[in-house]
């Protein structure tokens, strides 16, 4: 049953970098990431990998996997044509660090930039709330990110046009949409997502939602309800009209 | 030169970023001292998203009848009552207030009828109670922590290991580590260090544990003085995947059990029934049926025996595979598919229940659980033993010194419960952050010697110096040797020469892991970090197997082939481990103290 197959491994850090090939047997059932420490342990000691659970809950071992990003933890070698060789990549939307480690900091920067959830006051006494399955569905769709950033890697916002000051990516407009769709929450964060967070470069091309290991529908449940809700108060000159005459109060 | 290194300055350090490391962090800071987190990965991967079922708390949403009293008897009986009553205690007690904590700081657990947080049936529980998001638990209560911690003003220093602890005389006063993606080491000065690095499964060959969980925060605290309890209770959950082979040892989470799913042997037999402890005798059925009445919370039925204690569990699905009984790949047959016969559009029920069991095993495995049954079987899990604590405070014997979460010890005794891990880190995590600031507040800053951290440095930068090929080897045969080892020796059915065996190996590993050979430079290397990892490993192995050699009875996640019974005496002591003067490893047993009255009288009524 064994085979051989050839990993072509971008080895390098920030100053550059080449495709090395490894050369191994594999057997059956192997995922990508089960062949890439087969090789870290017999051919390349010090060849460097995120990891941690290595079942698809942790979003740490993010790479291209034959030019798609993928969890290589999550992605079955019998998935793959081995009569070629396969090319490992690091995420190329983010800094190198070294081999298929990236500098992902940015995106724990973005995060404490997104205003923090405010809930309303307590319904009960004991200090707790009271929401129904069918309102919390939603949110708990897009509380299912692990983080991974291949939603953010694939995005040509951030992975072509470098808008990284400008736009905080598919994964933190989801992070967005689970707190201000969040029952409880009493937060308005539709300012900063118009202008600091720039939502308006999403032009829903609809490429993070293809990527997300977690199939979370990126665009059409988080994106594009928080781009109306945007468009409705600041777009919509009926709004407008409404708010100017409506009675203080 | 030890003043080259750039140096941070702390009240608090916190060492690991799971759901305890963050829930101390966030009480400390809230308590208005200066926090650092050591994260050994990214923020928010730690291994407690890993983390399925959910979190045990006596809140009573689904079942009135549930309390403090009940939670704290059932927690004591899974640990064979050599638990730390008093974290029992505390533990059951605060529980259902650190999640409506969660709650308030975002979190978003699946709700019953009446809106409230919905609560879960899960082993050894009488009543449901274990909060939950679906099968994902772990996660939300990482995130939750994660995105609240983010604004309360920590400092997070992410791809971090310690590689020592540092002390002024007997207190512990700071840390030494490295920045992974650079290379370069820090030293951590701190008025207090929480120890939250959770497990040690990697010290076996079939284990749920990532590579992170090496053993780091029990390890560094022992050799900072700090004194190991009941290290030989490890847990061995009953249902790891064991087919494909690369991922034998992922958990699948007993929350399939608690959705109705049965485990048969090869003949189709639920061979649950066939072994049924006698101190559970009374909560269990005997009828399928009303064992399936109760997994859909039917107030009235008893748990079938799938849900009885995990060490248990374990060991009868052992008993079935070595007696000829097992599934083609060595293990039994969890079947939640045959759910079908009970419930109109069953696959979407599961799906809906069990969404990352579902995916799990339809990427790795290639298997529809909807239509087919899963093959399990045990794999290594979670240490109930670890650091010795104060149940109120989670000090150590050493000063300066606390510890919360896996890596400590005491509130689980011989076996946890399921859903208990997860209560455990917030309640305890709280009382680390909280008992470690007011530390900080009443001690001043402590000293660090020069030569403390050179040698320090020497020993982290040692694997380097060794020549390749002259003799030494790299480190990942030696972890490999390790953990096939304990697997085989010291593992779920325990034989005492067998422990003798493993004892001496462990001596001889780590003579070979004092002379392995890294490749490559400080940055982002693991084997370089493999290699540091190796001096936990070999630590806590050793911990383990002492431990075990004494308790010559079976208890718990201990069970001996040669000593198949409960022992009363046995019953009545902790084993305690510390270091020697000369660095050898001292082994003692202590008597577990006198339980108050009151809680007597508790375990009496729930009886």
């Amino acid at each position: 049953m064994n085979k051989t197959v050839t990993f072509r491994i971008w080895r390098g850090d920030a100053t550059g970098g080449k495709f090395v090939d490894y050369t191994t047997e594999i057997t059956e059932g192997l995922v990508v990431l089960d062949v890439v420490h087969k090789i870290q342990a017999t051919q390349a000691n010090d060849l460097a990998c995120r990891w941690n659970c290595k079942a698809g809950k942790c979003g740490s071992c993010s790479a291209e996997v034959n030019g798609m990003p993928k969890l290589m933890c999550m992605t079955r070698m019998d998935t793959l044509d081995i009569s070629k060789p396969i090319t490992i990549e690091p995420m190329r939307a983010f800094p190198s660090i070294r081999d298929l480690v990236t500098d992902v900091s940015w995106n724990f920067r973005v995060k404490t930039k997104i205003k923090k959830f405010k809930p309303r006051t307590p319904d009960a006494p004991d200090g707790s709330w009271r929401m129904q399955q069918e309102d919390v569905d939603r949110v708990q769709e897009f509380r299912k990110c692990i983080e991974c950033f291949l939603c953010q890697d694939v995005c040509h916002v951030l992975r072509d046009h470098h808008k990284h000051e400008e736009f905080i990516g598919p994964r933190f407009l989801v992070y967005t949409a689970a707190l201000e769709m969040h029952p409880l929450d009493t937060e308005d964060r539709l300012e900063e997502l118009k202008q600091a967070h720039g939502i308006g470069f999403c032009n829903i091309t609809k490429c993070c939602t293809k990527v997300c290991p977690e199939h979370i529908t990126i665009t059409d449940n988080a994106i594009i309800p928080l781009k109306e809700r945007v468009v409705d108060e600041y777009y919509d000159p009926f709004g407008w009209l409404w708010k100017a005459l409506r009675p203080k109060g | 030169m030890a003043t080259n290194y750039e140096t941070f300055d702390y009240d608090v350090l916190v060492i690991g970023a799971g759901g305890a490391g963050l829930r101390a962090a966030i009480e400390a800071s809230a308590a208005g001292v200066k926090v650092g987190l050591i994260c050994k990965s990214l923020l928010g991967k730690a291994h407690t998203v890993m983390a399925e079922g959910g979190m045990a708390a006596a809140m009573g949403n689904v079942d009135d009848r549930d309390s403090w009293k009940v939670h704290f008897a059932d927690t004591m009986r899974g640990g064979q009552y050599v638990n730390n009553w008093r974290m029992a205690e505390l533990h059951a007690k605060e529980a259902p207030e650190r999640v409506h904590e969660l709650e308030a700081w975002g979190a978003v657990f699946d709700r019953t009828k009446e809106g409230k947080i919905s609560q879960r049936n899960f082993g050894g529980h009488r009543y449901p109670r274990l909060a939950h998001v679906g099968d994902r638990t772990g996660l939300e209560l990482i995130r939750t922590l994660q995105d609240h911690g983010i604004h309360q003003g920590i400092s997070v220093h992410m791809e971090y290991t310690i590689v020592s602890l540092l002390k002024d005389g007997d207190r512990v006063v700071g840390a030494f580590g490295y920045e992974r993606e650079r290379g370069r080491f820090r030293i951590f000065k701190a008025k207090a260090v929480v120890v939250c690095t959770g497990g040690l499964g990697r010290a076996y060959r079939v284990t749920s544990n990532s590579w992170e969980g090496t053993g780091d925060g029990v390890s560094l605290a022992y050799h900072a003085g700090a004194e190991l309890l009941d290290m030989e209770f490890i847990q061995f959950h009953p249902t790891g995947m064991i087919w494909p082979p690369s991922v034998q040892g992922i958990l699948v989470t007993e929350s399939v059990r608690g959705e109705g799913g049965v485990l048969k042997n090869k003949e189709g037999r639920r061979f649950m029934y066939d072994d049924i402890p006698e101190n559970y005798k009374s909560q269990t059925s005997l009828d399928p049926e009303e064992g399936w009445r109760y997994t859909q919370n039917d107030k009235n039925a008893k748990r079938p025996p799938e849900l009885l204690t995990r060490d248990h569990v374990a060991r009868c699905i052992n008993r079935e595979v070595k007696a000829g009984r097992g599934s083609p790949h060595g293990g039994v047959f969890l079947d939640i598919a045959w759910i079908k016969e009970k419930i109109p559009n069953s696959a979407e029920h599961i799906k809906r229940k069990l969404p990352s069991m579902y995916h799990q095993f339809m990427q790795l495995a290639n298997l529809d659980i909807t239509k087919e049954p899963m093959e399990v079987g045990p794999t290594t899990h979670y240490a109930m033993g670890g650091i010795r604590v104060n149940g109120d405070t989670q000090a150590t014997n050493v000063p300066g010194l606390f510890a919360a979460g896996e890596c400590a010890a005491g509130l689980h005794g011989a076996n946890r419960l399921g859903g208990n891990s997860l209560s455990d880190l917030i309640v305890f995590g709280k009382r680390a952050g909280e008992y470690a600031a007011k530390f900080a507040k009443e001690n001043p800053a402590g000293t660090i010697s020069e030569a403390q951290i050179a040698a320090a440095y020497r020993e982290a930068v040692e694997p380097f110096e060794h020549p390749a090929g002259s003799g030494s080897e790299g480190p990942y045969q030696v972890q490999y040797d390790l953990q096939n080892l304990m697997q085989s020796n010291v593992g779920i059915v325990r034989l005492q020469n067998e422990m003798e065996a493993a004892l001496s190996g462990i001596q001889q590993l780590k003579a070979r892991a004092a002379k392995v050979a890294v490749q490559g430079h400080l940055e982002y290397n693991p084997g370089w970090h493999t290699a540091i990892d190796l001096k936990h490993l070999l630590t806590v192995s050793e911990a383990i197997t002492i431990a075990s050699l004494d308790r010559k009875e079976s208890r718990g996640g201990h069970f001996r082939e040669d000593f198949p019974n409960k022992d009363a005496e046995a019953g009545k002591y902790n084993s305690v481990i510390s270091k020697a003067a000369d660095g050898s490893m001292n082994f003692r047993r202590e008597p577990i103290p006198p339980m108050p009255e009151a809680l007597k009288q508790v375990i009496e009524e729930m009886k």
